[in-house]
This record gives structure tokens, sequence and C-alpha cells, in this order.
């Protein structure tokens, strides 16, 4: 077994020593809970229990090997060391260029560096630690990115603009919503209009979700390729200083704007998204949703009926302004082109998937790990089950101190 | 693939000769040509290629530039012996040469040469455009019949969507997988289902087009790797001095670091910003000022062109702490963007000294939610652009007329009547905002080094 490879640019030279030579069949001790503070979600030697004991080496390392790691002739042995990781150490230290050759020194790498966030990178044409020596240009071999899955990050803070349940980091049962609307659409695109099959669907650990698209022709994609995918999910486009930020021109809906709306958006705009957020129920939130019908007309109606009527319960306000809203619209769609797609669209900008653009065209682009704790939450980030992503509840996450503490108590109780 | 020296050329359809007049450009030629075509033909191609340059950037639609691309064709690139093909290949490698030894060039050639073909292949007649696809052997399918009536409600729907008249049993369709065609996917200008895309023979074009590019692509690298291991020696004497001769002539002043002769001090940025800057770096500064943040894309638009203004780096540190430490603190600015400044400066990681982003470039960006960077005359609604506007003290009549002109996507234009009305005096068109505010200061501050004055006439328009 030999030394991990790592970046020469780390620095930390006051690690404690420690002894290594724990023997498996003990039990660490469990951090004593201090006095007169409530129980920490998060701490270092959780993190370190944690990645002693839970933390799945084998099942990351068989996964990112993708049959590299058996025996038959056509198995590449130096494909999981081609992989690149990057550690992010207490202090914000940040180390690239890390790779393994295998689980074990995978583990012993993260066990002795303990970071508080592991992100995945490329699979480059040579060992990441030893870039260096095809960097000078001239060179017949570049360091250049061969293969990397195809990512998507969706992260709740790109529809603040929309939710009034929470602000920044905050997350809670309301707004959530958005985020299973995110995962329906687009597992569903990717699998229908793309043909990709193998998809995984992980928790960021505190505001967001994030998409690995592990097929071989998806790791194959080349940066213009993977902006193209990004793109065709992109229909939301602006910022505060322009109005009218959906545009579903023509006579039709594109067929995968079409089955999402049908599936997924319309329903649960109007079933959860209208009375979770209280859409319509005062004036500087519905403000914003007039502000994207074109007619004078119609928002002038509108505005009348609801700034003197008298507020029934927060559920029903909403949701029945919108049906009035509908008929409006309904009735005035004579006029013009400018309002028939006004009910789609104003729908789309409430619910459909706002994707990070940046982190899906760069074939290098780093993305953390499955499996990570969330340094401010503690949460683990953990792969949610796109069938049943209705049922998803970030708020009821394990965080690493649960789990420290139930296999604490579990091994205890074994032994 | 070899060709045959073309001697008549008929420029109608159906012409006698069996080869398309189109090429891929695979290999290099075998001919033999006297240094002076060999440099006469590049730059030829030069000024067709900035011509259509030039009319991307002010926006202009497919059917004009088709129509500018056979002028330009005809302008330019035609011979008297009736060697029209040999000087189409023989130019685009030449230029080959000259845009291959830098990122940046390569793009740009690439993007230029990409357009052309774009536009030369839709203008062939269909026939012309089949013998293409056979001369180069292209894979695409047409579908079957029953498949076409399987999917054709779908079909129907994208066309519809895009306001184009529906297919009908007429119609061929190609299935591709959609890796071929990523402008259509980006755009969903095409139905795709289990990865394949179904492309109807209009949109031919782009699968064509897209082959292009990629070749070309690749081609480019190899090219730039073949000329600095072998042929820059080798030809140190005859071509190496004509191919550096073409790339700096034309580029015209691109703003970087090395050509920066003023510098700009700290305390004057906010007057600068309000008589001198663009619109679109005005948004960013003052919203910066106000906000003490800015995104990644407006820092990267703002701080290139401060860096392109002459602010020195260890000022541009000061200033962009002094902004985001106002929200963020002192150490955590530190932290998480230093690095990136000092990186738009060249002083980290791979040290490449980026060049402030040209009009061009800012006009095709996509602001995103809290993003204030793009260019105000694209992006913005026509009410904030107004109120923008008005907040210049510009008049209403001027306002209006400026508006007319981003209406029919001038925006170039209508940032150079902007120019005009709050500097009272003519300017030739802008490319860039650098050259906005050199442009500026020139009238602005009137008592400037004869060396600067007579520096950066030159722009990027084609003659």
């Amino acid at each position: 077994m030999g030394q991990p490879h790592v970046d020469a640019m780390e620095v930390d030279s006051s690690r404690n020593v420690r002894d290594s030579t724990t023997d498996y069949m003990q039990v660490d001790e469990l951090p004593a809970p201090e006095q007169n503070k409530p129980a920490d979600v998060f701490s270092p030697e959780y993190l370190r229990l944690y990645y002693s004991r839970l933390f799945p080496y084998s099942d990351m390392c068989k996964w990112l090997s993708y049959g590299n790691d058996g025996k038959h002739p056509g198995c590449d042995s130096s494909y999981l060391n081609r992989r690149e990781f990057s550690f992010t150490l207490d202090h914000d230290i940040y180390v690239r260029y890390v790779s393994f050759r295998n689980a074990s020194e995978m583990e012993s790498s993260i066990r002795d560096r303990c970071p508080y966030k592991i992100d995945i990178g490329a699979v480059y044409n040579v060992d990441p630690a030893k870039r260096t020596a095809y960097a000078s240009s001239g060179s017949e071999k570049v360091f250049a990115p061969v293969e990397r899955e195809l990512v998507f990050d969706v992260d709740m803070t790109d529809y603040d603009d929309i939710r009034f349940c929470c602000t920044g980091a905050d997350i809670c049962l309301k707004c959530w919503p958005l985020m299973t609307i995110a995962i329906k659409v687009l597992d569903t695109a990717l699998r229908e209009d793309f043909g990709f099959e193998h998809i995984l669907w992980v928790y960021s650990g505190r505001r967001g979700v994030h998409c690995w698209v592990c097929d071989v022709k998806a790791r194959r994609l080349t940066n213009e390729q993977r902006a193209a995918v990004a793109e065709y999910f992109r229909v939301y486009k602006g910022n505060e200083n322009n109005t009218k930020k959906v545009s579903l021109g023509g006579s039709a809906m594109h067929p995968s704007l079409l089955r999402a709306y049908v599936e997924v958006l319309r329903p649960f705009f109007e079933d959860q998204i209208l009375s979770n957020q209280g859409l319509l129920q005062f004036e500087e939130r519905y403000g914003k949703l007039l502000d994207m019908i074109q007619d004078d007309g119609i928002v002038a109606q509108a505005q009348d009926r609801w700034q003197s009527s008298r507020r029934s319960s927060e559920t029903d306000v909403s949701v029945a302004r919108w049906k009035q809203l509908k008929n409006l619209l309904e009735s005035g769609k004579h006029k013009g082109s400018g309002l028939r797609r006004c009910v789609e669209e104003i729908i789309f900008s409430y619910t459909y998937p706002r994707v990070d653009f940046e982190v899906s065209k760069h074939m290098n682009h780093l993305l953390k790990a499955p499996f990570c704790v969330h340094p401010k939450t503690g949460r683990i980030c953990v792969p949610i089950d796109a069938e049943e992503c209705d049922r998803f509840d970030p708020t009821a996450v394990p965080t690493v101190a649960d789990v420290c503490i139930t296999s604490f108590i579990y091994l205890n109780a074994v032994l | 693939m070899d060709f045959r020296v073309a001697s008549t050329r008929r420029l109608s359809s159906g012409g006698s000769d069996a080869h398309s007049r189109l090429s891929f450009y695979l290999t290099a030629p075998t001919l033999e040509v006297s240094l002076e075509e060999f440099e006469q033909y590049a730059l030829d191609r030069l000024r067709v290629l900035k011509g259509l340059e030039e009319a991307l950037s002010r926006g202009r639609r497919s059917e004009e530039l088709e129509a500018l691309v056979i002028d330009l064709w005809r302008k330019y690139m035609r011979t008297s012996n009736g060697s029209d093909l040999n000087k189409d290949i023989i130019s685009h490698f030449v230029l080959r040469l000259v845009y291959c030894r830098s990122d940046e060039l390569r793009k740009w050639f690439l993007s230029m040469e990409s357009s052309l073909f774009r536009n030369r292949f839709h203008s062939e007649a269909p026939d012309d455009q089949k013998r293409f696809l056979e001369d180069n052997e292209l894979p695409y399918k047409a579908i079957s019949t029953s498949d076409f009536e399987s999917i054709k409600d779908k079909l129907v729907q994208v066309a519809r969507s895009l306001n184009q008249p529906s297919p009908n049993a007429d119609s061929t369709f190609y299935k591709v997988p959609f890796e071929e065609v990523p402008e259509l996917v980006a755009g969903r200008k095409v139905y795709i289902h289990k990865g394949q895309a179904y492309v109807p023979s209009t949109q031919l074009t782009f699968l064509v087009a897209g082959q292009f590019r990629s070749k070309l692509s690749k081609a480019l690298v190899l090219t730039y790797r073949k000329w600095m291991s072998v042929i820059s020696e080798e030809e140190s004497d005859r071509l190496a001095p004509i191919v550096e001769a073409l790339s700096s002539r034309y580029l015209g002043p691109d703003y970087s670091q090395g050509k920066i002769k003023s510098e700009v001090a700290l305390q004057d940025m906010d007057d600068l910003a309000k008589t001198s800057f663009p619109l679109c770096m005005r948004h960013l500064f003052f919203k910066l000022r106000e906000e003490h943040h800015l995104k990644h894309g407006g820092r990267q638009q703002l701080g290139l062109f401060l860096k392109g203004v002459g602010l020195k780096l260890e000022d541009a540190l000061a200033f962009w702490r002094s902004e985001f430490g106002q929200k963020m603190g002192v150490e955590r600015f530190d932290k998480e963007y230093a690095y990136n400044i000092r990186h738009n400066y060249g002083k980290e990681g791979k040290r490449t000294d980026y060049t402030p982003f040209s009009c061009n470039k800012i006009i095709l960006s996509t602001p995103g939610v809290g993003d204030h960077h793009g260019c105000p005359y694209r992006h913005f609604s026509e009410e904030n652009l107004r109120a923008a506007l008005g907040s210049m003290h510009l008049g209403v009549r001027i306002v209006d007329e400026i508006l007319e002109k981003v209406r029919n996507r001038h925006y170039q234009v209508a940032c150079s009547l902007t120019f005009e009305a709050t500097h009272g005096s003519q300017t030739i068109g802008i490319n860039h905002p650098n050259q906005y505010f050199e442009q500026s200061r020139k009238i602005l501050q009137p008592k400037v080094p004869q060396e600067l004055a007579n520096d950066n006439t030159e722009t990027t328009t084609a003659s």
C-alpha cells in the first residue's frame, strides 16, 4: 500500500501525531457532551469518527471505477488513479489534484487529513499528482480531462426572488417542493429526451440537490455538449433589470416543456406552491406576478379586486385569486398573442428548474462528493431516490452527530 | 482529398462539375503559390471574416448575413483566372497558421470560419448541398415513413413552438445523435428522444456546420503543435514574418496590459464612472457601490474593464476590498475573492493575461438572477433602459432614438448614440467598452501626450 498522492502545496505542519493503529474492533470514545451547550450537529471529533467508521470508501471507489477495478483484461487499472479529488481542510486550506489508487488509500488519506469537504473532479489522461510533467506546451501530451460525469447543481438561492417562506441559507418544507420539482423534471427529461439511464441524485447538505449522470455517453461529452444540455433546461432568463423572464414563444410548447408543465409544474403550482408561498396574498408578492402580464386592463382589474377584498384564511386567498386571474386572462385571450401563454409563463417562472449553468458546462468543475458532511448543518449529503423524491424531507436528514451517536449506541449494544 | 484546379466554375447550381465548391478543408493543398499570393489571399479572406464579424455584432438576421456573405465573397474572393476554389482553400490554410497560435485567436477563427461556412452552405441549392454530403460521406440517416408517423405530433409541436410551418409527409427528417447538434439542442429547436435528435432537412446546415466546426477545432490544435515544433523554425525567414504581420496588423487594439499607457487613480473612479464609462460599466459600478457586492459575471466584466482602463492590481484589490469589505468583512474578501482578482491580472494559476471583454462578447452573454452584467441595450427591459438613460440626463427625444435602435437590435449603435449625446460629438462605431472610455477621455481631457492621441485610431471594423 503506497502513500496517497497529494499535492505538495498543502500546509499545516502542526498535525498532531495520532495513534493510527486503532484496533478495528475497539469502539472509539464518544466526545463528551459539553456542559450548558446544546447538542452540536457537527464537530471535528464527530467528523473523525464518521470517517473512521461510516464513510463508504469502497462503495465510492467501486462507483468511480466503473468496472475498471475488476480482473479481466479490458480493465484499466490506472483509471481510478487518474481521477482528481480535492479536499477543503480546516481553516479553509484547499488542496487540489488529490488522487488515490484504491479504496484503502482513499481511506487513509481522508482519515489522516479529515477534510471538511471532499470534491470530485474529472478523470484526466494522467494521474493528476503527476500533471506537472505534462504542463509545458510543445510536448506531445498535454494534461487534460478525459471523462467526467454530466452534473447539475440546483441551489435554492437561485429561487430567492420567488420564495417568501425563508431567505438565504434557510430552507423549509414550504420551499423544498421547488427542489422536488427540479428532480422530477430533470430526471424525466434526462431519461426520456437524452436517453440517459444511470442517474444519481444527492442532497447537497443544506439547500439544494446535485445530479450525477454516469452513463458512458454522458462522461464523454465535451464542454460544448454539456453547455448545450444545460441550455436545453434554461427557461428562466433574466434578473431584476427586466420584468419578463420567461418567453414561451410560438403557438405550441416544445414537447419537453409541455410534459414538464402537465405532469409536474402545473399540479405543484396549483396544489402546493400557491398556498405554501402565499403568492397572491400580499401586494408585495402579487405585484411581481402581475408584472408579467402585458395587459394593463387585466392587471388593473386584478389589483382593484384584491386590494379591496377582505382576507380569508391564508391558504384560501392565493388559490382563489389564482382562479380569478386565470378567468380574467382567459377572457382576454382574444386581444392578442401577448396573453396566450401568460398562465404558462407565470407558472414556469415560479416553478421550472433553475440549474447552475457554469457547474454543468465545464468538464473539470469540482463538485462535492456524496456522503460528505456539511460543516454548517452537520447534515450528511445523502442520495435521494428520484422515484420517491416527494417523500424526501431535508429537515429529517441525519446529521453526523446523529449517525455517530446511533452507531455508538448500536456498537455498544452489540458488544 | 485531391481537388482539381478549377478552370471554369459555373456559379449557378446544376453546373457541370461533379464536386461541390465548398470544402471541409481537410488536407492542406499541394499547389504552388507565390509569396505575394500567399499574403494577398490571406488578407482578402481576412476582410471577409472581419466584415462578417461586424455584421454579427450588430445583430444582423440570418437572411441579411447570407446576402452579406455572398457579397463579401464576390468582392474579395473571386479570381480573374477562375481559380476561386484554390484561393478559397489556400487562404483558409494560411489563416490557420496565423490564428492557431493562441486560445483566443483559435476561438475567434473557429467562430468566424464556422459562421462563414454555415452561411455559404445554407445559401447553396439543395442539390448542391446533397452533393456536398456525398462528397464528404456524411452519415445522416433519413427516417422511414412509419417512424415519422409515430412521432409526427411531437415534430409538429416543435415546429409550432418555433413559429415554423408544420412538417408533412413530404418533409425529410434525419435521425442524429443529439451530441452532433448542440446548437439545436441548446435552443430547444429540435425534438429529441432517447438521445436521438430528429432534424428536418431544412436544418441540415446545422448538422453540416457542426461537423465543420468540430473538424476545424481539432485541426487548429494540431496546426498549432506543428507550428510550434516544426514550421516556425523552418520558416523563420520566409513564412513566419508574414504570419506574424498578418495577426498583429488586423487585431486592432485589444486593451491588454502591455498596451495601456495611461494610469487611473482610485480617487478619480467615481467621476470617471459618471462621465466616461459606457452604460454597461456604469451600471455595474454603481450597483457595486450600492450593494457592496457583484456576482461573478459582473466582477469579470467590470474588473477586466478597469484593468484595461489602467487600474493597477494593488489599486484594484484596494477598490474591491473597500466595497466588498463593507458587506462581508475584509478577511472574507481576502480569503474568497482576492485570488480571483490576482488571477485576472495574470498573477495566479496559469498566468493568462485576460483581456477585457469586447462588445460582441458582452452582448452575447446571458445574465441571470442576481446578475448585473451584460449589455443594457440588449438585456434591460425598455422601461429600465429608459430610466437608466434618463439618469444620464439625456433628453426624451434622444432616448426615443436610442430605443428605436435597440428595437432593431443595433445595440452598439445605440451605445454610440449615447456617447454622442453625452459628449456632444460624433464617434466612430463602438466595438469595445474600453474604446468608449478612451474616446471619452480624449474629448474630456484634451491635454494628452501626442503618442496617445495618435494611437488606437484604427478599429476592428472592416473597410
